[in-house]
């Protein structure tokens, strides 16, 4: 048993109907199970009152639009050298994902900035580094839909995402060494002394978690459609060559 | 029941709001895509099925 | 090799060919910032760098389209793909011929426009060099996303999109040289940063753009 076969679409398709129910269950007690518990019990930060609650949204969305970028190039990897459709697909699943994750991690960033740093956006290198994650996000979605050959579109997405992701990390140096910033370091890191105390830090990982498989589910979910959407076209082209 | 957010509440609301819906928003036009390629698919099949 | 960067080269000079457009566009972007920011001659000094750079790289996106486009129609592309030459190698020369006839003359006519924005004395030998050194990359980018987009009707818009990001970095350090150097301020190290995209993009961006030709042309 080894984890290629889950490169066989139709084993895919049959797993993943029966791991869905219960991944969608799990992210969903354990989001609103987070949020409830960080939004009703957890008390105000000293300094930053009541906005402190941002964070069980902010983190796990930030986590998720850089971590969604990571599996698009793992999978667009898998794509480029064993050549299996459903890592292809799983790219293409996980990018509108991504997109509104980097959305959401903005958008949350840019209203909790308002009162704390006084100013809706701040060209600070994190900051930037997420809005040129976005862009990123968007050309790679507009590729796949511009090309209707999939196995063309699949090529040219995975190489840009390969070459992407290069960039996107020479961006996030040159950022960082273009502007001092402003956006606070890393909210949870193992060898840091100072880190988010633990009350926030308890509800803030069952967040991150339910993100996580929040993320998961809609993938596979996501995936399993394009894997459809795939054979379906292929059924019609057959009916057309056949008539 | 309502935690007493100060002034930051239309801060902390909106923000959740944002969020919630851009999520829900994601989860409806997923879900609706994947029914609806479903339906269609089972279309095709049987078509073809019968035909073929 | 020669022969295919000599026959590049008269096609862009040809009537047609695209070579004075670039140059064209990125004067009149350069001369309608003042119109958009007001006359006032210490404000236009400030972002004189990075209009010229802003000018340079929008100039140097108009002309991607165009790049690969027209051999592509034509065919040649194909007569390219199988001639002995590797693609790395043709899409190399492509890309320095774009350099060639885009990138340069923007080197040559940005100290032109400076005036205009009255960009400071110390200024002009650190836009100059900056612009020399960045543009390079720029065009080998470029000639990536025009092989990406190659196949597409209608790809321009798609072009932009896709290189924008891509420039990020070359933009931020290419324009920080120029600033710094502006200001009278040490711009060595952006510059060398620079140096380092440029050269590594050569070096390597070929492959990928051949790689996603050889995609497109199967």
């Amino acid at each position: 048993m080894s984890i290629w076969e889950y490169a066989n679409p139709k084993k895919f398709l049959r797993s993943t109907e029966r791991v869905l129910p219960p991944l969608w269950l799990g992210s969903a007690v354990l989001i609103t199970g987070g949020l409830i518990w960080g939004f009703f019990f957890t008390p105000d930060d000293y300094r930053q009152g009541a906005t402190v609650k941002i964070i069980y949204l902010h983190v796990p969305s930030a986590l998720m639009a850089i971590n969604a970028w990571f599996m698009m190039l793992v999978a667009s990897l898998i794509w480029v050298i064993r050549r299996h459709h459903v890592s292809a697909l799983a790219a293409r699943a996980a990018a509108p994902v991504g997109l509104v994750m980097t959305l959401i991690a903005l958008l949350t960033g840019a209203i909790w900035g308002q009162p704390m740093w006084g100013t809706w956006w701040a060209w600070d290198p994190r900051l930037t580094s997420f809005l040129v994650l976005f862009l990123f996000y968007l050309g790679y979605i507009a590729l796949w839909q511009a090309i209707d050959d999939p196995d063309t579109a699949a090529d040219l997405t995975s190489i840009l995402c390969l070459v992407g992701s290069v960039f996107a990390v020479l961006s996030r140096y040159a950022v960082n060494f273009w502007n001092q910033g402003l956006h606070q370091g890393a909210s949870l890191s193992l060898d840091k002394e100072e880190n988010v105390a633990d009350v926030f830090a308890y509800p803030l990982y069952v967040c991150m978690a339910g993100f996580i498989l929040l993320f998961i589910v809609l993938v596979l979910y996501r995936t399993g459609t394009e894997i459809r959407a795939r054979r379906m076209s292929a059924l019609l082209a057959r009916e057309r060559m056949s008539e | 029941m309502m935690p007493d957010l100060g002034k930051y509440g239309d801060t902390v609301l909106s923000a959740y709001g944002v969020s919630l819906l851009l999520l829900l928003v994601l989860l409806v036009l997923t879900l609706r895509r994947g029914a609806k390629v479903r339906a269609a698919l089972r279309d095709v099949e049987h078509r073809v099925g019968r035909n073929g | 090799m020669i022969a295919l960067l000599i026959r590049d080269l008269q096609l862009a000079f040809r009537a047609g060919g695209g070579f004075g457009l670039g140059l064209a566009f990125f004067l009149i972007v350069t001369v309608m910032v003042p119109f958009a920011v007001g006359p006032d001659a210490a404000g236009l000094a400030v972002i004189a760098p990075g209009v010229l750079w802003l000018g340079a790289l929008l100039a140097c996106l108009l002309s991607l389209d165009r790049l690969l486009s027209l051999d592509w129609e034509d065919g040649s592309l194909d007569l390219l793909a199988t001639a002995p030459l590797p693609l790395e190698g043709v899409l190399s020369i492509k890309a320095l011929a774009h350099w060639l006839t885009t990138g340069l003359p923007l080197v040559l006519a940005a100290p032109v426009l400076g005036v205009l924005l009255h960009l400071p004395a110390a200024g002009y030998i650190w836009i100059m060099v900056s612009l020399l050194i960045g543009t390079p990359a720029l065009s080998v980018i470029g000639t990536f996303g025009a092989a990406l987009t190659v196949g597409l009707k209608r790809g321009g818009l798609l072009l932009s999109l896709l290189v924008m990001p891509l420039y990020v970095p070359t933009l931020i350090f290419g324009a920080e040289a120029a600033r710094r150097g502006a200001l009278g301020l040490a711009g060595e190290t952006p510059l060398l940063m620079l140096a380092g995209i440029t050269l590594g993009t050569i070096a390597l961006l070929p492959f990928a753009s051949a790689a996603v030709l050889r995609v497109n042309l199967r």
